[in-house]
């Protein structure tokens, strides 16, 4: 089972192979990926380090180009898509038609991982993709409940990598357009959710006020934790209540059913978080590797080590976790 | 320019869905497109239910086609797509790639609703080439997109209608998690269908009672409502094929006349009022809460 981690940096990209990462992703710095953030990413140089250091240590390295392309910018994919052949990635994870025909048409040979943006949950989805572009593996949305996944892995054409560790998204990935409505600019069309250039903190007597463009997606007393105002995390008002009316800020973490993934012949854990920093990817990186080894070593007698959950609560969002869609209660 | 009625989005008891139907048989709109495609869960009408109901309104002189669910989770969804796709009397409208690849094989053409991501003239060969002939404009994409795309299809003849959705709650998010059923406090395995209380939805305001988005199960829809009228000129203008309707209460009769006055005189009036505000930003590549009086 491979355990694929994020880099959103080369210093990044160094703590996820060192600390065992089978295999690393990364996006080029411009909006054909979906965590576009200033100061983030790879431009051709740093991913060329990235592949020499990836090379080094026995490593996969794949580029995300998970956008949806429009036809004014189109060269920028076409040239992400020629820049990940360039540098010899071992995949390239796409999720819009466009991308995907293109790098199947142009470069046969290259190895496509059909993205979690394409948001496809089912065995005929992923044929269609399978169908025209070949795909190798799948990155499913996290919607899904652990039985649904261990169907799907028997009636899939293409191996499964499902996400093990990082933040939720609560809708299903690529289909939703929340950050559209409220700032114009979505995951889809810019690769970022609720950007940054949008968000403005406000205090107002002892309150600190969290908007983004213009609208208040949460209030914190001093006591508080302000968290970034990802709209879908904000305490709204509805029937009479003020809660967290989609998702409260949490992580998804999976590890106690690690081993029913691995037994369901899911190919790969996603850790997600290319817009953290190197110390996170590090320490998240090491705990699921620890994990992973023991579980791969010790299959009847699986357990989880404490310390290795409170190092993940201690830099999850909101300091809690939870399994998401993978457990019928959390839907 | 045509007018097509598209699917309920909400959950309505079973009389109040074939009322609406009964009367949309004489409403002004040249095609109707039922179904569910939010929640397999959602049982007032069952697959022969939704398909007697688009033979009604064919007899009655509508084009017709029946929707499929956009959010897939268990294997049930999957036969219940690939049933109807297998169907061939009424034509179907996919809202994910699992039907769309089923619609290939089966040879037959089929139209796509607001859930497939549509961005570009590459994805519109491609589907072309696998049988549709009739596509919707994703909610989140504007003027400027559409202009590109419509050339796209102008200059390589492609076989193909474009709708764009100009009246409704915009779609903005599909979730495994059932909002209103955890807004209610129950689990989603024992919600009890209590959407159906909700006849336009749980609407969800910020801590300013700023409107921001309408919960519809496990649909995020916006807070108001999309409203284009004032934009079919302009529309017709660049060879928009048809307009798209959904339903934002159960009484639509003014709204849907006043949409097919305007597009008869090709001069818009102010839309009658509906269960929310209107909104137009994404038409301007805005934000799409905007609302820009004209």
């Amino acid at each position: 089972m491979e355990l694929v981690c994020p880099a959103g940096s080369l210093n990044a990209f160094k703590a996820a192979v060192e600390n065992g990462a089978d295999a690393v992703y990364l996006g080029f710095r411009d909006e054909t990926n979906a965590r576009f953030f200033a100061g983030l990413n790879f431009n051709d140089r740093a991913a060329q380090k990235a592949l020499t250091i990836a090379r080094d240590r026995g490593v996969k390295l794949f580029v995300a180009i998970n956008t949806f392309a429009n036809n004014q910018h189109w060269e920028k994919w076409q040239a992400a898509v020629d820049g990940a052949v360039d540098i010899g990635a071992d995949a390239i994870i796409a999720a819009d038609i466009a991308v995907l025909d293109y790098a199947h048409r142009r470069y046969p040979d290259q190895a496509l991982h059909l993205s979690v943006q394409a948001s496809a949950t089912n065995a005929g989805a992923l044929s269609f993709f399978h169908r025209h572009f070949n795909i190798q593996r799948a990155v499913l949305p996290r919607v899904l409940s652990l039985p649904q996944v261990e169907a799907l892995s028997q009636s899939s054409p293409v191996d499964l990598e499902v996400f093990a560790f990082g933040s939720l998204c609560v809708m299903a990935e690529g289909r939703c357009y929340l950050s559209s409505y409220l700032t114009g600019e979505s995951p889809n069309t810019v690769g970022a959710c609720s950007p940054a250039q949008f968000v403005q903190w406000q205090t107002e007597g002892d309150t600190l006020n969290a908007r983004l463009n213009g609208a208040l997606i949460d209030r914190y007393a001093p006591d508080e934790n302000a968290g970034y105002p990802t709209l879908c995390k904000g305490r709204f008002k509805a029937l009479g209540k003020q809660f967290h009316a989609l998702e409260a800020p949490t992580s998804l973490n999976t590890m106690d059913i690690l081993p029913r993934l691995h037994q369901a012949g899911v190919k790969a854990l996603k850790i997600e978080g290319r817009q953290r920093s190197p110390a996170y990817v590090a320490q998240v990186v090491k705990v699921w590797r620890a994990a992973i080894d023991h579980y791969l070593a010790n299959q009847d007698a699986f357990q989880i080590d404490p310390r290795w959950q409170s190092q993940l609560m201690d830099v999850s969002e909101g300091a809690q976790t939870t399994i998401g869609a993978y457990t019928r209660d959390w839907q | 320019m045509q007018l097509t009625l598209a699917p309920i989005p909400f959950y309505w008891p079973r009389e109040t869905v074939l009322n609406f139907y009964e009367q949309a048989a004489h409403w002004p709109v040249d095609r109707v497109v039922v179904g569910e495609n939010v929640c397999s869960k959602r049982r007032e009408l069952r697959t022969d239910d939704w398909l007697n109901v688009a033979q009604r309104l064919r007899d009655a002189g509508k084009e017709v086609a029946v929707s499929t669910l956009a959010l897939l989770e268990a294997e049930s969804d999957l036969k219940t797509v690939e049933r109807l796709c297998r169907q061939h009397d009424i034509s179907v409208e996919a809202n994910d790639f699992s039907a769309v690849n089923a619609l290939h094989r089966e040879g037959v053409p089929f139209s796509t609703g607001p859930y497939l991501n549509i961005y570009n003239a590459q994805t519109l060969d491609l589907l072309v080439a696998d049988g549709m002939n009739r596509w919707t404009l994703p909610v989140e994409l504007g003027r400027e997109t559409l202009k590109t795309l419509l050339a796209h299809i102008d200059s390589s003849a492609l076989p193909l209608a474009t709708e764009v959705m100009a009246h409704g709650y915009l779609p903005l998010a599909l979730s495994a998690r059932c909002f209103t059923a955890r807004a209610l406090e129950r689990p989603k395995d024992a919600c009890k269908r209590v959407c159906i209380d909700y006849p336009t939805g749980i609407p969800v305001d910020s801590q300013e009672d700023q409107r921001l988005f309408t919960m519809n199960g496990i649909q995020t829809l916006s807070g108001d409502i999309l409203d284009l009228q004032a934009q079919i000129p302009e529309m017709a203008d660049l060879g928009v094929n048809a307009l798209r309707i959904s339903p934002s209460q159960p009484e639509m009769t003014d709204i849907v006349a006043s949409y097919a006055a305007a597009i008869q005189s090709r001069e818009s009036q102010p839309t009658p009022a509906s269960s929310a505000p209107y909104c137009n930003g994404y038409w301007f590549e805005e934000a799409g809460m905007i609302h820009h009086a004209i």
